[in-house]
């Protein structure tokens, strides 16, 4: 049997992805009913999401400008002329006996979305189009019920369905695209990315063949993956499952199917459908009018686009001089690099800005478990700590170990009248360290004949001793100068 | 296109239609009828127009995304033939 490596070597892996994202509206697709997560069964509902009869969908405007934002994200063209169409099949969660979906005019087409894997590999990942849809409801198949329980709370929440094309080569690339695809929701605040609670769902289409081959295998759909690593863990166990059967020479059993990813045991299986025979019968959706998408509209929505990860990534890098690393950590969440952006607005040092939030603040946020709209700070605090340590009033491990912790206990004060109350301002001026000077040097005259004699490692002794005078308060530096002036004299 | 029998077979799954043989025969001659009506259709040069999708012209009949109360769920679940007090009952559909 070949290892994993020994079988990236001899096959190559071809994954595209189609992730599902529930949209952030108030009210579902086509009725109003409100799309809210985990409220009792079957509450939010309305006659249009049950299918009673005479009933006629209409269109949630605020769904498409989501959909166009995500396709301008990913570089997509925006189709001008769009309809719905419907896709036919019987299941107990899908009352219409048909999804409404858009099969010939998806509105994005193309694109793309850069991504660079944890080994530093950089690709880009071509879309093939990103189309609107409705979700079904949710069914439950409970081993001591004899029936399904059918819940259509979620039955019409809107979704977009973004489709790669059979681009992905590596586990870690499909890693990095829906980490990516994750990030531009979310700050596009369209969805909240919650893989766990399935408001983000990736299905992975996965084939393998041998390297060199033009022609693509035959591909499996696997389902179920609730976690980023794990689209990836069954990746790698889908892999390996369709290697072995072509090394034990039984590639001409593997079937198209789908099948699912078990979580605890890192396996996928195959999902027994009683229903053969796939045949969705797609036509145009006639209760909804067709929607023609304006160059006006369009240009509204792009003049509102929020920066995007990889615009701020890259003014971090260029415009404040911070490394790479630095501007991954600061805009993993659209929050955090705002605040660092306010941040950046009241000091010039940069790189000290980023120290202080992927430092202080950020383990303190982690510590608490808190969003950094909960820090109990203001930009301008850090900012007035920076500039405190620039001026040398302030040693770094002092801003870091005590006045930082003060100001979260008193988050009202400015950092520098939190300074002067726990006495922590360095008092370099020459008033309070030359008459220092005088009386140590006074107090020690056969140390001072010493070290003109040569012994040169004294100077420490005369410097603590100002120190200790000074309360700690002096900046050590700069008493080593004047005493060093002060013994040469 | 004729409808034969496996066709037939195949649309009545699809729809999930039941019918007994007699039925059969009556049921293949009335959709091919039906065919052979529409196909009436294709004597008309097309060329050149565009696929009509929808018989009114109006275009973006859209709803700003505002909630409104919703369905009771008593009253959701009035008509359903089998319930019980959170959920709709069916047929087992998985294993």
């Amino acid at each position: 049997m070949l290892t994993y490596e020994q079988a990236r070597q001899k096959y190559e892996l071809v994954v595209g992805l189609e992730v599902h994202a529930q949209m952030l509206t108030q009210s579902k697709a086509y009725s109003s009913d409100s799309t809210e997560y985990g409220s009792m069964p079957n509450t939010n509902i309305s006659v249009i999401t049950l299918a009673h009869p005479g009933t006629l969908p209409k269109f949630n405007k605020k769904v498409a400008e989501f959909a166009i934002k995500m396709g301008l994200a990913c570089h997509c063209n925006i189709s001008e002329y769009n309809v719905f169409d419907r896709k036919n099949y019987f299941y107990p969660d899908l009352p219409k006996g048909y999804q409404i979906t858009q099969d010939k005019t998806p509105i994005c087409r193309g694109g793309y979305v850069p991504v660079k894997t944890k080994n530093g590999v950089e690709s880009q990942v071509r879309l093939n189009r990103i189309h609107m849809e409705e979700d079904a409801g949710k069914s439950m198949h409970l081993a001591e019920e004899i029936e399904t329980l059918v819940d259509l709370n979620r039955a019409g929440v809107p979704l977009i369905e973004i489709v790669t094309e059979p681009d992905i080569r590596e586990p870690e690339e499909a890693y990095a695209y829906l980490t990516e695809i994750r990030k531009l929701v979310r700050y596009l605040e369209i969805c909240d990315g919650n893989m766990e609670e399935g408001s983000l769902r990736c299905d992975a289409n996965i084939s393998i063949r041998l390297h060199g081959e033009t022609k693509y295998g035959r591909k499996v759909e696997v389902k179920n993956m609730n976690s980023i690593r794990n689209v990836q863990r069954a990746i790698e166990h889908e892999f390996m499952r369709q290697v072995e059967l072509f090394e034990n020479g039984l590639g001409d059993t593997l079937v198209s199917e789908t099948r699912m990813f078990d979580a605890t045991n890192g396996q996928t299986y195959s999902l027994r459908s009683k229903e053969a025979l796939n045949d969705y019968r797609y036509f145009p959706e006639p209760d909804l009018q067709p929607f023609i998408i304006t160059q006006d509209y369009l240009n509204s929505i792009k003049t509102a686009m929020p920066p995007l990860p990889n615009f701020l990534k890259e003014k971090f890098m260029n415009t404040y001089g911070l490394p790479e690393y630095d501007a991954l950590v600061l805009t993993d969440t659209k929050e955090i690099a705002l605040w660092f952006e306010e941040l950046c607005s009241q000091t010039t040092n940069y790189k000290a800005a980023s120290n202080w939030m992927m430092g202080s603040v950020k383990s303190y946020l982690n510590e608490l478990n808190l969003p950094i709209a909960q820090f109990p700070l203001q930009p301008s605090q850090i900012a007035e700590i920076i500039g405190l340590i620039e001026q040398n009033k302030l040693s770094f491990s002092t801003a870091s170990q005590k006045l930082f912790p003060a100001l979260l206990d008193n988050p009202k004060t400015t950092a520098t009248e939190m300074a002067k109350k726990l006495d922590l301002l360095q008092d370099s001026s020459d008033d309070l360290i030359m008459p220092l000077i005088a009386a140590t040097l006074a107090k020690y005259p056969d140390k001072v004949q010493e070290y003109k004699n040569g012994k040169k490692g004294l100077l420490g002794l005369f410097v603590g001793e100002v120190m200790k005078g000074s309360k700690g308060k002096a900046d050590p530096k700069k008493v080593n100068e004047l005493v060093l002036a002060a013994l040469e004299k | 296109m004729k409808i034969d029998k496996e066709l037939l077979h195949k649309i009545a799954h699809l729809a999930r239609l039941d019918f007994n043989e007699q039925d059969e025969t009556k049921m293949i001659d009335s959709l091919n009828e039906i065919l052979d009506w529409v196909e009436q259709l294709n004597e008309v040069d097309t060329t050149g127009v565009k696929a009509l999708t929808h018989m009114s012209v109006e275009v973006n009949a859209l709803r700003e995304d505002i909630m409104l109360p919703p369905l009771p769920h008593e009253k959701g679940l009035l008509n359903a033939p089998r319930k019980d007090s959170d959920y709709f009952r069916v047929p087992k559909v998985i294993e």
